[in-house]
């Protein structure tokens, strides 16, 4: 096999681009489809600092990569979640990353720093891990960003990331997550504008930027969320991208130009009426937050052990 | 050869030669959700493994729904 550009060997076959790329060739393909979606979307605008939400995985550190390479001022900020072995080598992964390169890391613990971890926060709120792990990232990240004054946050979600998503939400019909599926979150009142410039990549192809490149990625899986219906989305759209390559890419970029927009107004109606959260400041549409409502319940709880909890499957009250 | 398989981690053996698109087929992987990887380097589809290759066949479907 032949690298479709200088005709060397080639390391990896992209069907979905009828294309094959040796080593050299392939990364340059990557910059230029990170480059395409920064510059298609208005992500970043030169000179801005950007935030990168860094788990250790493989998008996170390969979009870190990426926008470093591509000259962006980007510094990362990693959250301990307590997952046991699986949280202390993602941020062992994230902290060898950013010395190697000596990048900026910050650091947040949420044992350490706010009394919980997602084992224990699952349990006791008897709901799915993803749930608390997700809305505290995403409070704490935003938090983050604004008091650290950058100008965006870039996230790792990757092609079938977003392609899954939207198969859950199209399953589903919810309308509202339809309205503000965007590569771009513009900043608003409380939020800082959010990014996801890999959405042009697979994740097979992050994952072969990282072996390319050398990124030292925690390939394990989050054990709270195997089995989880995200999973199976992807699974089942990978099936049929090996019959129909390039389906994911269609199915999420025309959902973009041609029905995001029709969604729009029940996304745009559901984020009025947010005022700030009595104790943080964060925009909610309650008193309390979803955040400091959670670290009241479960702070100071005594943490509950990974292998206690069974992930992917919501417990019943 | 040597084929090391993740999540949750094993090793195989398997005959080879064979190239990688067959055995992927034989271990009933979908080429879409996985990597091989030989070394620190890639192997393509149409690559012949030889009897004494060592690889591991990385998958690359990851995470949760935050």
């Amino acid at each position: 096999m032949k690298c479709t550009v200088c005709k060397g060997p080639a390391v990896i076959d992209l069907r979905r681009h009828n294309a094959n790329f040796c080593p050299d060739h392939f990364l340059r393909f990557c910059r230029d489809q990170v480059t395409k979606a920064i510059t298609d979307h208005a992500m970043i605008a030169p000179g801005e600092r950007v935030l990168v939400a860094v788990s250790g995985g493989k998008d996170s550190l390969a979009l870190w990569d990426l926008l470093v390479e591509l000259g962006y001022d980007a510094e990362g900020m990693t959250i301990g979640l307590g997952i046991g072995d699986y949280s202390a080598a993602s941020t062992d992964a994230a902290v060898a990353f950013a010395g190697e390169r000596g990048l900026k890391l910050c650091r947040i613990d949420l044992r350490e720093d706010y009394g919980y971890d997602i084992p224990t926060a699952a349990t006791v709120t008897r709901r799915v891990p993803c749930s608390s792990c997700g809305m505290s990232k995403r409070h704490l990240i935003d938090a983050a960003a604004l008091d650290g004054g950058y100008d965006v946050v870039a996230t790792g979600h990757n092609l079938d990331d977003e392609a899954a998503v939207l198969l859950g939400n199209v399953l589903h019909w919810q309308t509202e997550y339809l309205g503000r599926q965007q590569p771009v979150l513009e900043a608003r009142p409380g939020f800082p504008r959010k990014v996801k410039p890999l959405v042009r990549l697979s994740e097979r192809e992050t994952a072969a930027y990282c072996v390319l490149r050398g990124i030292d990625y925690i390939v394990e899986e989050c054990p709270m969320a195997a089995g989880n219906r995200h999973l199976r989305y992807k699974e089942a759209l990978n099936s049929i991208e090996a019959g129909s390559p390039g389906t994911k890419h269609a199915f999420y970029f025309e959902f973009l130009s041609k029905a995001a927009g029709h969604f729009r107004p029940e996304a745009t109606e559901a984020q009025e009426g947010l005022a700030p959260c009595a104790r943080c400041g964060a925009p909610t549409t309650g008193e309390v937050c979803a955040f400091c409502r959670l670290v009241e319940r479960v702070g100071g709880h005594e943490p509950v052990p990974v292998d206690l909890v069974r992930p992917g499957r919501r417990r019943r009250r | 050869m040597r084929v090391l398989l993740r999540n949750p981690r094993r090793e195989l053996d398997v005959d080879g030669p064979v190239s990688v698109t067959a055995l992927l087929v034989r271990l009933e992987l979908n080429r879409e959700s996985v990597l091989v990887v030989r070394g620190d380097t890639l192997v393509p589809g149409d690559a012949v493994l030889a009897d004494d290759d060592v690889v591991e066949i990385r998958p690359v479907i990851s995470g949760g729904a935050a």
